[in-house]
């Protein structure tokens, strides 16, 4: 019998049979993993919530002929439990879950940075301190960066001509500058673009000065890119509650899904 | 592969949910065998719930006429309208004998994953409806895991302006039976939180 044991986090669940669920999980050392959990569903399971997406989770696995299965599981974060009382965070969470998946196609090819990336926006989207568009945006930057699919900020995306330029051109690969400029090219707001360049470093001092019509026009552009190069639409990002960053960011716990309520009618 | 109808059956069989080519070809091979009567029992019913059965007009529940049998039922109380994701949660809460209320099935959860998005379930039409009948309370009873949770959060923004009514969600703690040793940890902190005085 062969067990190997790994941390990872819960992308995705499908049901299996009467009982039984299909987990993808991104792995610390494995990459992606699909793994069969056995009567994850009956409501006397032995994996209860920890399977759930969002879920950090520390899984033993035993080899399978076909899909490796889950034998044993502990909970490292339970980010889920932070990301379901706010529409918007979970939102955007499950963008970062279908971003991951779709950019790790091989399963069982480590990927490391990405795995530590998806932890870091997980964390940052369920601790409530961020405006949950920008953490995606930044993630959603970071991961392309991984691909080596990163938008040229400071540059011409053509020929290199250091800017800042005000084209951006997603088939391109960025800004552009008067000279390559293709037709068709948006024009975005200097700000815009410096918030892109603030996000992908990791700069949130700048990123969180910049007014909400460059937010907005920046995950315009994101999202532009992400899917250009994916060569598909991700069905998550449609979705996404983009709030005002005045509501968006530290609101306080409206509800008794995040289980900080102590009356046992749980009124919400 | 098996020769024309019986090939047919079980590719047809094969696809129903939960269903393997194993089990299709069990299936095929035992309707074979069974008795006319029976065959033809069974295409009955298959056409009818094709063609007569609908959805109500009013809570979404799977019913026979425009309205089902529990939203033409007088002695049930039309101040309290439970929220539940499917039609079998609708059984599911029927079975304790507890609930005297109406439903409200919204045909699924919010799952960005999957490209459902509040337009894609019945919210309008509860709004619309707590917005023009007398109801006091809502219970949110979609599924206690992610996505049912997510749902609530969305549903209980929507509520919350509306004057007088009050919007609870099922208590969720430990399964009868269990052992608390294997209870994770969000499930027993749950419990820890919702916990009652006896």
């Amino acid at each position: 019998m062969s067990l190997y044991r790994d941390t990872g986090v819960v992308l995705r669940v499908q049901k299996l049979g009467e009982a039984d669920r299909i987990i993808t999980l991104l792995t610390r050392r494995h990459g992606k993993v699909r793994a069969v959990a056995k009567g994850v569903r009956r409501t006397t399971s032995r994996f209860g919530a920890r399977l759930e997406p969002f879920g950090h989770v520390d899984v033993q696995f035993h080899t399978g002929r076909t899909l490796d299965v889950v034998t044993q599981v502990q909970t490292l974060d339970a980010f889920g439990a932070g990301l379901v009382g706010d529409y918007s965070r979970y939102t955007a969470a499950c963008a970062v879950l279908e971003t991951a998946d779709r950019l790790t196609l091989d399963e069982g090819e480590p990927a490391l940075r990405l795995y530590l990336l998806v932890v870091g926006a997980l964390r940052a989207l369920s601790g409530r301190e961020r405006d949950p568009s920008l953490v995606l945006d930044a993630f959603l930057l970071r991961a392309m960066a991984f691909a080596g699919w990163a938008p040229a900020l400071a540059e011409c995306a053509r020929c290199g001509l250091p800017g800042p330029h005000g084209s951006f051109s997603v088939p391109a690969g960025g800004s552009v500058c008067a000279g390559c400029r293709p037709a068709g090219s948006a024009r975005p707001a200097g700000e815009t673009l410096r918030l892109l360049d603030a996000l992908l470093h990791g700069d949130w001092e700048t990123a969180e000065a910049v007014g909400q019509p460059a937010r907005r026009e920046g995950s315009g552009l994101v999202a532009a890119h992400l899917q250009w190069h994916m060569e598909r639409q991700l069905r998550s990002l449609p979705l996404v509650e983009r709030r005002a960053a005045a509501t968006g960011g530290r609101r306080p716990v409206e509800h008794a899904a995040t289980g900080d309520r102590t009356p046992s009618a749980d009124m919400v | 592969m098996y020769e024309g109808p019986v090939q047919d059956l079980i590719d047809e069989l094969g696809r129903l949910p939960g269903i393997g080519p194993k089990s299709a070809q069990r299936i095929a091979f035992h309707l074979l065998a069974a008795e006319p009567a029976d065959v033809t029992r069974l295409q009955e019913v298959l056409q009818r719930v094709k063609e007569g059965v609908r959805f109500c007009d009013v809570c979404g529940n799977v019913s026979e006429e425009e309205r089902c049998r529990i939203c033409r039922d007088a002695r049930r109380d039309p101040t309290v309208v439970c929220v539940v994701e499917e039609p079998k949660d609708v059984l599911a809460v029927e079975r304790t004998r507890e609930f005297k209320g109406r439903y409200h099935v919204l045909g699924g959860a919010l799952d960005p994953l999957s490209g459902v998005g509040p337009d894609q379930l019945r919210i309008r039409e509860l709004l619309a409806r707590i917005g023009s009948e007398d109801v006091r309370e809502v219970i949110l009873a979609t599924d206690p895991n992610t996505e049912g949770e997510a749902t609530a959060t969305y549903l209980v923004r929507m509520l919350r302006d509306f004057p007088g009514l009050s919007v609870t969600r099922l208590a969720s703690g430990l399964p009868m039976g269990g052992d608390l040793e294997f209870a994770d940890e969000l499930t027993l902190g749950r419990a820890l939180s919702g916990r009652r005085a006896v």
